[in-house]
């Protein structure tokens, strides 16, 4: 009889589903449909920078009120704008992040005092007897802030020092937490200039065992007349909160510790308007400028580093800068601000 | 009720006969969701109550329905109906009235909906004419074994994420080299039928 197995299977199937139908009518829960549609908007790298874990917590969070629409750092702008336009409510200001590793001293600058070959990974070798390298505050290149890396903008150069590629980094701040040295650090992306140094110990202690380390010699807070940088346990900190570029700092510095990430720096130039009052003379940090008192000055171009503190000054605006390739359109604005 | 034949079968589902070390039920979570302790122990609760409460209702229609008109052969496709269908009914429950359970098991649930290894607990208690309690037992001690193989080898994994391994036998190779391991260990425990001597 083929009537049977038809009808238990069909029964048993009507059974089922009839009993879904009942029960999905009586314990649908209300989800928010706007939760989806935030959701959507993310980019889905459910990297977790924002503190949540994964995006759909994320959007959750956000339609319920309890995070900004800013918070999702790899979204950001565009994702908090339309996010915020979907809510109506206001996007909030986030500044956009980049990492920096501080340590550049690799293979060819930093010394090396015992041959690391446990676990390839950075927090293991720092258990391991701290690691190979005599600095107790260098980046041992093993790759741990590599491999958490969820936008492949990490990577060990081939002088087996960690670096970020700024045009792949989303400021997410993962490498952050896992590196077992706190070497790297989130600064606003206008910056280009960051100091890749991160070692306590001063002067000749310094050079014994790193040719590119601070030796805390405060040149570059001498350097910087705005005050952005301070000297904090021995090692320059730089606040990034103002206008300072820190181009005058990090030209300063005897162990060439600063790292300008620009691919080349503005000129300064002095147009007809110069009445000669020699201000900009005074405040010059290179000597780039010289003329005669009530001449028109003049700059040598191959001195001139273009940090710009000689606009700040000029009573009659005569100073500009000029060129500078590398720059992006946010880093014009900001000069044109000062 | 006898307890020997109830220890008998729980010492059978998780060590001797364990559904992924011996039987090679169930291989697709087993392998996926062992990178991490924490997520092998969720999938491993969302198996032993899915197992057990579709070991319940699978026995119930078996003895209830099949057996009554005779269609026995019709057991895979209608276990299959009714499993699908429980999962679904229990995941709605789940996040209707404790949601706090619903985020713990809530991604695995869907996930082992269709797998062979609940279908396997089911066929093996009809197979061997399981009653209802001793099927029960059976579902719930098939899951722990799961568990256990699944919480095992996330530990060992968890190691071999630091562990030197050669770049092309690194993640999934090796994963399978060490199941493969396991399961010849595992095959030790096949001694431990003592139950079936001693009972005649």
């Amino acid at each position: 009889m083929v009537v049977v197995p038809i009808l238990v299977v069909g029964g048993v199937g009507l059974f089922f589903g009839i009993g879904l139908g009942i029960a999905s009518r009586k314990l649908t829960v209300h989800v928010d449909p706007r939760i989806d549609q935030v959701l959507g908007l993310l980019p889905g790298a459910n990297c977790g920078a924002c503190g949540y874990p994964g995006c759909s917590a994320f959007a959750k969070a956000v339609v319920e009120g309890q995070a900004e629409p800013s918070g999702c750092v790899p979204g950001g702008a565009k994702a908090a704008h339309d996010i915020a336009d979907l809510l109506g409510i206001e996007a909030g200001q986030a500044e956009p992040l980049m990492a920096v590793v501080h340590c550049k001293g690799g293979n060819a600058e930093a010394k090396e005092r015992a041959e690391y070959e446990g676990i390839a990974d950075c927090q293991a070798a720092v258990l391991a007897g701290n690691a190979g390298k005599m600095c107790p505050d260098g980046c041992l290149g093993l790759g741990t802030c590599v491999r958490v890396c969820p936008f492949d903008a990490l990577s060990i150069n081939t002088n087996g020092v960690a670096v970020v590629d700024p045009e792949k980094c989303t400021g997410c701040g993962k490498c952050v937490s896992v590196c077992p040295r706190n070497l790297i650090e989130l600064i606003p992306r206008l910056h280009k200039i960051f100091l890749a140094c991160n070692n306590h110990d001063r002067g000749a202690k310094v050079k014994k065992y790193c040719t590119v380390g601070c030796t805390a010699c405060t040149l570059c807070v001498k350097a910087t007349p705005s005050g952005a940088v301070t000297m904090e346990n021995n090692i320059p900190h730089l606040d990034y909160s103002g206008n300072e570029t820190f181009v005058p700092a990090a030209h300063k510095c005897p162990q060439h510790c600063f790292v300008d990430l620009a691919k080349a720096r503005p000129k300064v130039n002095i147009d007809t308007k110069c009445d000669g009052c020699g201000k900009c003379v005074e405040v010059c940090p290179v000597d780039a400028i010289s003329g005669e008192q009530g001449q028109r000055h003049v700059v040598n171009k191959d001195k001139c580093i273009g940090c710009g503190i000689c606009l700040d000054v000029c009573p009659v605006h005569a100073i500009s800068l000029w060129g500078g390739l590398g720059y992006s359109p946010d880093d014009k604005t900001r000069r044109q601000r000062r | 009720m006898d307890p020997i034949p109830l220890v008998q079968i729980s010492i059978a589902a998780i060590l001797i006969n364990n559904f992924v070390l011996a039987r090679f039920l169930g291989l697709c979570p087993f392998f996926g969701v062992s990178k991490r302790l924490s997520s092998a122990i969720g999938m491993g609760m969302a198996v032993v109550f899915v197992m057990s409460v579709a070991s319940m209702f699978t026995w119930a229609i078996d003895a209830f329905v099949l057996q009554r008109f005779g269609v026995q052969y019709l057991q895979t496709i209608v276990f299959i109906l009714v499993i699908a269908s429980l999962v679904q009914l229990v995941e709605m429950t789940i996040q209707k009235f404790s949601p706090v359970l619903y985020e713990a098991l809530g991604i695995y649930l869907p996930l082992i909906t269709t797998n062979c290894a609940i279908l396997g607990v089911a066929k093996l208690n009809t197979g061997a004419g399981y009653s209802f309690v001793e099927s029960l037992v059976n579902g719930v001690t098939s899951g722990i074994g799961f568990t256990l193989a699944l919480v095992l080898m996330s530990g060992i994994r968890e190691r071999l994420e630091l562990a030197n391994v050669p770049k092309p036998l690194r993640g999934l190779p090796i994963a399978f080299v060490t199941a493969g391991l396991m399961s010849i260990a595992f095959l030790g425990f096949a001694g431990l039928d003592f139950f079936r001597t001693s009972g005649g």
